[in-house]
């Protein structure tokens, strides 16, 4: 027998058991709206498809790692250097991860522009809030599996938000911790979220995604003043496909997979390019010269940790998200019906461009943190050497005690330093010496007192060299004071030592 | 013929209540053997939190690895260590001497949420890398996030030894931090 008939032989075999051909073939063909066939549809199926190239590359970095404290460091290493393209699977499975999470926004937004939230398909979008939900919780496990110190500070970030619950927080750490503190049932447990049990949920809610998908057909592109009613759309949805209908293979599945075909190259050179994540340092707490930071999609979440007032923190932090969470699930069933296209829905443009710019701008800030001090500022940025040439022997023992008393972890001068407090090169202009040495003694404004630290021979020493910190052409601030007056006698008035 | 149609619809009746009371009884046995596999899986998951007392005495050092009017990184073990807990068994703190016995210890933990505060002696400042919190050298909170000073340890002299009480991560939750 050919080839060609033996094929068909088993075809027939299976098909006779099976009869999933006119189901399949029933799924492709299945009419869809001539006008849904848009480049704009095409971010949930290429969400899908990175979520199964996660799936591979998840399986097969599981038969390499170990999920135990005391060895997912060493064999992440391992990956990394020792096993054959471990390091690329690694690579691929973590921007993989960002590839997902970022076409999930995408596609989501799309969806909520194009009204295609609305009755019928508002039980769509809630499995999407789900797949949402779990594709957040398995970048942040994953984030955890990856156990270096970001891992290990990252649990502890997360235990301290649990914590702040009222009445339950410590006993909500033990759960989330698996024990009293982070140690080796902490990542068992993120190891089994990972990888069995929010999978599963994914797995589950997606197929429910796309069932419904199927059953209640694609969205038709919105046309402003195609009002959604619950009494016509259904009808009006049957008469689009049947009269102005395509089949979904190829006609609109074709752009799906040009688009998908390119995310994939793209994510397989990014990989290539850029390599694995980390793992940083050790998971040794006791190394403390560590500055954790979140993977990049939760760099805006870190900012806003450190600039949300601290008095409505906590309230915020345990509020705020389930709040905006339930909202998400609630669209639909707030706005189920009406206008669909974005043209005519002003608000919800302004919303998505909120959200959009707000994130974006968190996670810019995010990235260079400016509101941290740069903890070895003080030992190695070096002071620039014209705000030291010609200086006196006090103002050069200013400009060394601004170094040694950790001025510069906050105070930039020459561009480099912590970017917490103003930066220093200007300061003589903005602060009078008498206001510097309040400044300085007091602190205030987000500053420390820095009183009982410093002698007044070292604060005399500071305000001499930071009196220069003004440009040539400028004059340093004083004291209004009677014209006739020599402004040098107000200086030396205050820092006698000048 | 009346007889029969009556016998034909006791039948009937007797095979109905049968019926239901399969079913009833299914569906009783299942919930009772739900709820008794769901019981020790919950306990199981839930163990963590059911446990109230987590601090042990630890020894942390000799009197003399902490000189006088200093603040000194130390370390102690993990009181419910594990063999494959690795590094991670491994809880620094911060130890202030300020004379004799007399010893202030902080947790590593800031009390934002949670990042490792480093201690620099030259300004005499606690400083988080996470979110710009800072602390006096006595705990304090001197400007930043931070809600409340820095958490501390029960602690004791014994025998030339330091003890501290520990073992778990201190967090705005705990009563007893
Ligand atoms: S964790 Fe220290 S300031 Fe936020």
């Amino acid at each position: 027998m050919p080839l060609r008939d033996w094929t068909k032989a088993i075809g027939d075999w299976f098909e006779l058991r099976l009869g999933l051909s006119s189901t399949l073939s029933e799924v492709a063909a299945h009419p869809v709206p001539r006008s849904s066939a848009s480049w704009w549809y095409v971010f949930g199926s290429a969400t899908f498809v990175i979520f199964i190239m996660q799936i591979v590359t998840g399986i097969c970095l599981a038969t390499v790692y170990t999920p135990s404290a005391e060895g997912a460091w060493s064999s992440l290493i391992y990956l990394n250097y020792t096993q054959p393209l471990g390091w690329y699977l690694r690579a691929l499975h973590g921007w993989g991860s960002d590839f997902m999470v970022g076409l999930m926004f995408v596609h989501m937004a799309q969806v909520y522009l194009f009204g295609a939230y609305k009755y019928p398909r508002e039980l769509t979008w809630v499995a999407g809030c789900v797949l949402l939900l779990c594709t957040l919780g398995m970048a942040f496990t994953g984030q955890v599996l990856r156990f270096d110190q970001d891992a290990y500070w990252g649990l502890g970030i997360g235990a301290s938000i649990v914590g702040r619950f009222p009445f339950v927080g410590f006993k909500l750490v033990h759960l989330i911790l698996g024990g009293p503190i982070i140690a080796a049932e902490t990542l068992s447990r993120f190891f089994a979220l990972h990888v069995f049990v929010i999978p599963g949920i994914l797995i589950g809610f997606v197929a429910l995604h796309l069932f419904l998908v199927l059953k209640l057909g694609i969205n038709e592109y919105p046309m402003p003043g195609r009002i959604v009613t619950r009494e016509h759309y259904l009808q009006d949805y049957e008469r689009t496909v049947t009269g102005d209908g395509e089949p979904f293979f190829p006609f609109a599945a074709q752009k799906d997979m040009v688009f998908a075909g390119i995310i994939i190259l793209a994510l397989l050179v990014v990989a290539a390019i850029s390599g694995p994540f980390g793992p940083n340092g050790q998971p040794d707490p006791t190394i403390i010269k560590t500055v954790p930071r979140p993977d990049f999609f939760f760099l805006w979440l870190f900012a806003v940790f450190a600039l949300l007032p601290p008095w409505s923190e906590t309230f915020l932090m345990l509020v705020g998200p389930p709040i905006v969470i339930a909202l998400l699930f609630a669209l639909p069933f707030i706005s189920g019906t009406g206008e669909k296209s974005w043209r005519r829905r002003p608000i919800s443009v302004v919303i998505v461009i909120l959200a959009f710019t707000t994130i974006g701008t968190l996670t810019w800030l995010g990235t260079f943190s400016p509101w941290s001090p740069k903890m070895e500022a003080w030992s190695e940025a070096p002071t620039p050497v014209d705000y030291v040439k010609g200086r006196t022997p006090l103002e050069l023992q200013g400009a060394i005690l601004i170094q040694s008393k950790q001025c510069r972890n906050c105070h930039a001068l020459g561009g480099e330093g912590g970017m917490r407090g103003p930066a220093l090169d200007d300061v003589a202009t903005r602060l009078t010496p008498d206001q510097i040495v309040r400044q300085i003694i007091q602190g205030g404004g987000n500053m420390p007192a820095y009183g009982k630290n410093l002698s007044p021979a070292e604060v005399n020493a500071i305000v001499a060299f930071l009196n220069t910190m003004h440009p040539r052409s400028e004059l340093g601030a004083r004291n209004s004071v009677k014209p006739e007056q020599p402004i040098s006698d107000v200086d030396s008035h205050h820092s006698p030592a000048q | 013929m009346d007889e029969i149609v009556n016998n034909k619809d006791s039948g009937a009746e007797e095979s109905t209540s049968r019926r239901t009371f399969l079913l009833r009884l299914a569906v009783f046995l299942n919930a009772i053997a739900i709820a008794l596999f769901a019981i020790p899986v919950i306990g199981y998951v839930l163990s963590p939190a059911r446990r109230i007392e987590w601090l042990r005495w630890i020894p942390i050092g000799n009197l003399s690895d902490f000189p006088e009017n200093e603040t000194r990184l130390a370390e102690y073990v993990n009181p419910f260590r594990k063999p494959w807990d690795g590094e991670t068994s491994k809880i620094p703190c911060w130890v202030r001497r300020e004379s004799g016995d007399n010893f202030t210890i902080f947790a590593i933990n800031c009390t934002h949420l949670g990042c490792p505060v480093r201690w620099f002696a030259e300004s005499g400042l606690f400083m988080c890398p996470c979110h710009g919190g800072v602390y006096y050298a006595d705990g304090r909170e001197a400007s930043g996030p931070p809600p409340r000073p820095l958490y501390r340890y029960q602690h004791k002299v014994e025998a030339g030894r330091l003890w501290v009480r520990a073992g778990e991560l201190p967090t705005l939750g705990q009563p007893q931090a």
